[in-house]
């Protein structure tokens, strides 16, 4: 039915770590033309020739010639991700393959595919809803375990059904209010301001338990700011290598943060960290009191998470202090760098002065894992219990949001003696917001409530 | 072989309102009726407005329309509706004197220039090479138009049915029109069955009023026109009564005897109207229903009984009304009765009310599938207009959701379509803070003297009051009060706080239990001003926030209404569009990404790829 062609697409679809094997997909009008361009199978099949749902073993060609075995694998429009043709291109894992692989099929006519293309494609040939979309777009960059699991629960339409079922107890509430002002003759009896406060009240609990569920979520989504400071020379390099020796994280973009100081990003327990360093801030400067540059002080306020790092082996400095005081009372794990030297430091004061205290060495490669578990239990405070987090982004939490804003509005109003009919235009606008999460039209479904509810009628 | 210009079918509420509209703008028109004696004829309530439908006079009135002004000259009572509630929903309505209504409008109607009036049952209307229709009439007479209205109401092969017996016939025992119907599907319309019910008309001496609870008028009358001005007097009464158990009892063992429940009526009755057998069967957990006795005139003693229509046997209605309190010796005049008609699925129209396939060719009132006198007239007025301005070559005027009642009206039947006949609802307006029947004048007066149904004596007349209302604003806004003991006194009875400082009279306004009129005595500039003026100030101010909130999303609908879209879109080669929303836009053929974003099935995404694709282009 797609009269105007697509243009095709392309891209390296599986994760560019490394691999045992690594994958292009092409999707279009002319994938299949452009797969049998870099692709001769074994057999002399073309792809063009098989059913859908079918495989070919063969090679892969460029400008240069022969460059790997692969697997062709053909799923033909619409039965397919993107309702279109796709072919996926199997080569053997490692960077230089596959985007050799890539690059012949974009020689061949392909355009490079833009991040989530793929899914809006899949969403705009209608092989998913919305918020599917939305969801599975939040799955395939999932930058962790919790958003992950997020991702699936809103796949799994928990947000349309929670947000569904808001809407309902509006719904009948609109349809009461309407009922009456529209049928001012029946014997219908108006909404009392009693049901109308406790409605709004129950309904604005489970917005803000949608939102706040979100707030508390994206910190675990978009990553954990964590600062390491330390004072010149206490070790947070090492701290910085232990670190970097936990799980990798495969997040190399992330939108929003201050990239210029994130130095690296690891996963934790489920969390995406994001390191950054207040150490240039400092290191230029020997006198204590520049401790107090504002940029720092504003990093440490900011962050969600701080590791502070002291030395065993050195006096307790000014500038050591100066840290405890400004981090003591945040979300601190203080670290203490055991070098072989003997213990100078009064290690008590540092004891006394925080909750989360690890002590590491960078020759015992087990401190690694006590670091972890403080750096888990730390983030405890965000993790989300199964639940908690329904909103998956922010287009879905705009509109909660605003639903959230009316709902207050109203309340206000029903509190300050304005008439029900009023209210219910404001409330009319929530419904409008929650509405768009699923893209049903406010005015049919009060209507329908009136129709169904009320024997209403000349 | 007569020539006109326009030519209207039907001359119930849409058709008066269609051929005073099309005479008035100029062009030679004429308009059929079945039967003089039944133009604007009120076959069921002897009523004109209500919830949403006083706010659809008010408008027809500002456009130049003749409703509010006839119903004004002829009412016997009038209400404002919900006067305790919002203002939004505050709406008018009046009961009518039957008979002299329709001789009022027949009047009106033969008094108005380039307009003839032709009784005649129309047989087929065809369409010439030239692109003008002729129309044949039950004599084989012609006529020549260059467009035609459709607004045949309930007469389109009509079938009445009562009990066991139907019969063809139009309503009040007027004659039926059942040839037209064969002409228009071999135009390409579109018909199915619609049907409606009325009550009985009962001998008012047969009632025992003692028995049932009085409903009087409004003290104060507010006028439906804005141009009818002077004293208005309630002339009668109405009354309420109760079904009761043995009502329902003897709804249930007629039942088998329905036409609807044995199945003989094939037509979609109206959900806003059900007959009381319908009430009684979806809501039997109801141990009473209300009806409310009216009536039909001055000049008569019948007495329409609303609330209670069925197409039961009549053994079985005059058992059903006499087992109502006050009604044990009711004496049935005219039985109640179901009425079968054709009428068009209004998803083939455009906005302007022309058929998209048959260029010329309108449709307008309950043809259209709606129901009630109020939506027949305010689309008679729309098609009218319409019909003219084609004639003339001009742009059709397409009234807006976020303007006009009438605009919502006309989006919605041809935009969503409608299953069974449509009545206005307050609650089918998303703007109805800023859709109020008491500003309709300033919604949508500049328009009708804009298309030239309003003259410049009454739009100065206008514009001064809308200066008045402005400078009242601005100077309860300006004006402070003094703190007093009197003030505060009144604001503790009201049940609101004192003032500490004073406030300005707008401040207080502000307040939900403050009204104009309790400033009165504190407000000492105030000048003798129009009761409308008042209360628009009133209004402006007390509901500020609300109506500047609403004003944004009338904004906002404004721009997707603005961003045209051409019927000649070919909706399954846009790219990127589901395919259901194809489908649908393609049935529909939107003229606007905003009446693209009414239709069921369409999704906000799919409104995003059509603003991306198409919007841009300004079709």
């Amino acid at each position: 039915m797609k009269a105007q062609s697509n243009d095709t697409i392309a891209a390296i679809s599986t994760a560019t770590s490394a691999a045992a094997v690594s994958m292009v997909r092409l999707s279009g009008e002319r994938a299949i033309e452009i797969a049998d361009s870099i692709f001769v199978s074994m057999s002399g099949k073309k792809i063009s020739e098989i059913k859908g749902y079918s495989a070919l073993y063969g090679e892969v060609f460029d400008k240069k010639g022969k460059f790997d075995t692969a697997v062709a694998l053909l799923f033909r429009a619409p039965k397919s991700y993107t309702g279109e043709n796709v072919v996926e291109l199997t080569v053997h894992g490692g960077m230089y393959l596959v985007k050799r692989l890539l690059r012949a099929a974009l020689d061949r006519g392909a355009r490079l595919a833009e991040a989530g293309e793929f899914t809006k494609r899949a969403y705009l040939n209608g092989k998913m809803s919305l918020s599917s979309a939305e969801a599975t777009a939040a799955l395939i960059s999932a930058k962790g375990e919790i958003e992950a699991k997020a991702a699936l629960r809103a796949a799994d339409g928990r947000l349309s059904r929670q947000s569904d079922e808001i809407a309902q107890s509006l719904v009948t509430l609109l349809g009461e209010i309407s009922a009456y002002c529209d049928y001012p003759d029946e014997d219908i009896v108006d909404v009392s301001r009693e049901t109308l406060i406790k409605t709004l009240t129950a309904v604005k609990e489970e917005l803000s338990s949608l939102t706040s569920g979100f707030e508390r979520g994206s910190v675990a989504l978009s990553g954990v700011d964590t600062v390491i400071v330390g004072s010149t020379n206490v070790g947070k390099s090492t701290i910085m290598n232990q670190m970097s020796g936990f799980e990798k994280s495969i997040v190399t973009d992330i939108a929003g943060t201050t990239r210029d100081i994130v130095e690296d990003t690891v996963s934790v327990g489920g969390f995406v960290l994001k390191l950054s360093d207040t150490a240039g801030i400092r290191e230029t400067s020997d006198v204590v009191e520049s401790m107090g540059v504002k940029r720092a002080k504003e990093r440490i306020e900011s962050a969600a998470l701080i590791i502070a790092v002291f030395d065993s082996s050195r006096e307790i400095s000014d500038e050591d202090r100066e840290i405890i005081e400004l981090t003591k009372d945040k979300n601190t794990i203080a670290v203490i760098n055991k070098n072989d030297l003997e213990t100078k430091n009064d290690i008590e004061l540092i004891k006394s002065s925080f909750k989360n205290v690890v002590e590491i060495s960078a020759i015992d490669k087990s401190s690694g894992e006590a670091l972890e578990s403080a750096i888990t239990s730390a983030l405890n405070k965000f993790k989300l219990d199964d639940g908690a987090m329904v909103i998956i982004n922010e287009r879905q939490y705009d509109c909660v949001k605003r639903a959230l804003y009316d709902i207050n509005d109203a309340l206000a109003s029903a509190q300050n003696g304005v008439e029900p009919d009023m209210i219910g235009i404001t409330i009319e606008g929530a419904l409008s917001s929650l509405y768009e999460l699923s893209g049903k039209k406010t005015s049919d479904a009060v209507v329908n409530e009136i129709f169904s509810k009320f024997c209403v009628g000349k | 072989m007569r020539d006109y210009s326009v030519a209207v079918i039907g001359a119930g509420h849409a058709g008066a309102e269609a051929a005073f509209a099309a005479a008035r703008l100029g062009e030679r028109t004429a308009l059929f009726t079945i039967n003089l004696d039944a133009i604007a004829n009120m076959p069921c309530n002897p009523s004109i407005g209500g919830t949403a439908k006083g706010h659809l006079v008010r408008e027809i009135d500002a456009l130049g329309g003749e409703m509010g002004k006839v119903a004004d000259k002829t009412f016997l009572q009038s209400r404002m509706l919900n006067r305790g509630k919002g203002p939004a929903v505050h709406s008018l309505r009046v009961q009518s004197d039957r008979v002299k209504y329709h001789v009022e409008m027949k009047h009106r109607l033969e008094l108005q220039d380039n307009l003839d009036i032709i009784q005649a049952e129309i047989i087929s209307v065809e369409k010439r090479e030239d692109k003008s229709f002729v129309i044949t009439t039950a004599l084989f007479e012609k006529y020549t138009a260059k467009a035609v209205i459709i607004s045949t109401g309930t007469y389109l092969k009509s079938t009445i049915h009562v009990g066991e017996a139907s019969y063809s016939a139009g309503p009040d025992g007027h004659l039926a029109a059942n040839e037209l119907s064969n002409s228009l599907k071999a135009l390409g319309v579109t018909l199915r069955r619609f049907k409606t019910g009325t009550p009985a008309r009962v001998h008012r001496r047969s009632i025992d009023f003692s028995k049932l609870e009085v409903q009087y008028g409004d003290e104060k009358i507010s006028p439906m026109s804005f141009e009818t001005k002077g004293e208005l007097k309630n002339r009668v009464v109405c009354h309420i009564a109760y079904t009761n158990a043995k009502t329902h009892e003897a709804i249930r063992e007629g039942l088998h005897r329905s036409p609807l429940y044995s199945g003989r009526i094939e037509g979609v009755g109206p959900r806003y109207c059900p007959s009381i057998e319908d009430k009684v069967v979806r809501f039997s957990e109801k141990p009473r229903h209300q009806l409310f006795i009216e009536p039909m005139g001055e000049d008569t003693e019948e007495m329409y009984l609303q609330g209670m229509s069925s197409s039961l046997p009549v053994e079985v209605q005059e058992k059903m009304y006499r087992s109502i309190e006050g009604l044990e010796n009711v004496e049935i005049m005219r039985n109640a009765y179901a009425i079968e008609y054709d009428c068009c699925d209004p998803t083939e129209l455009f906005p302007s009310l022309e058929f998209k396939k048959i260029e010329g060719l309108y449709g307008a009132g309950q043809f259209n599938g709606t129901s009630g006198y109020e939506e027949a007239a305010a689309q008679g007025l729309v098609a009218g207009i319409n019909a003219a301005r084609k004639i003339k070559g001009q742009e059709p005027v397409i009234l807006k959701r976020s303007q006009s009642y009438i605009g919502t009206l006309i989006d919605d039947i041809v935009t969503k379509g409608c299953t069974d006949p449509y009545r206005m609802m307050t609650s089918r307006s998303e703007y109805r803070l800023y859709l109020r029947q008491d500003n309709a004048d300033l919604r949508l007066l500049p328009l009708g003297y804009e298309i030239g149904l309003i003259n410049s004596e009454r739009y100065e007349r206008f514009l001064v009051k809308k200066e008045q209302i402005k400078k009242e604003i601005e100077r309860l806004n300006a004006t402070g009060v003094a703190p007093s003991d009197e003030l505060n006194a009144m604001l503790v009875s009201r049940e609101t706080s004192p003032v500490k400082n004073g406030a300005t009279l707008a401040d207080l306004i502000r307040r939900p239990q403050i009204s104009y009129d309790d400033l009165k005595p504190f407000d000492k500039q105030r000048s003798e001003l129009d009761a409308e003026v008042c209360e628009q100030a009133e209004i402006e101010i007390k509901y500020e926030g609300y109506i500047k909130k609403q004003a944004a999303q009338v904004e906002e609908l404004h721009r997707l209404e603005q961003r045209k879209l051409s019927p000649d879109i070919d909706y399954c080669t846009v790219e990127g569009l589901r395919l259901e929303a194809a489908e649908k836009l393609n049935r529909i053929k939107p003229l606007s990404i905003g009446q693209a974003a009414g239709i069921s099935g369409v999704n906000p995404a799919d409104v995003a790829v059509l603003i991306i694709r198409l919007g841009s282009k300004g079709e």
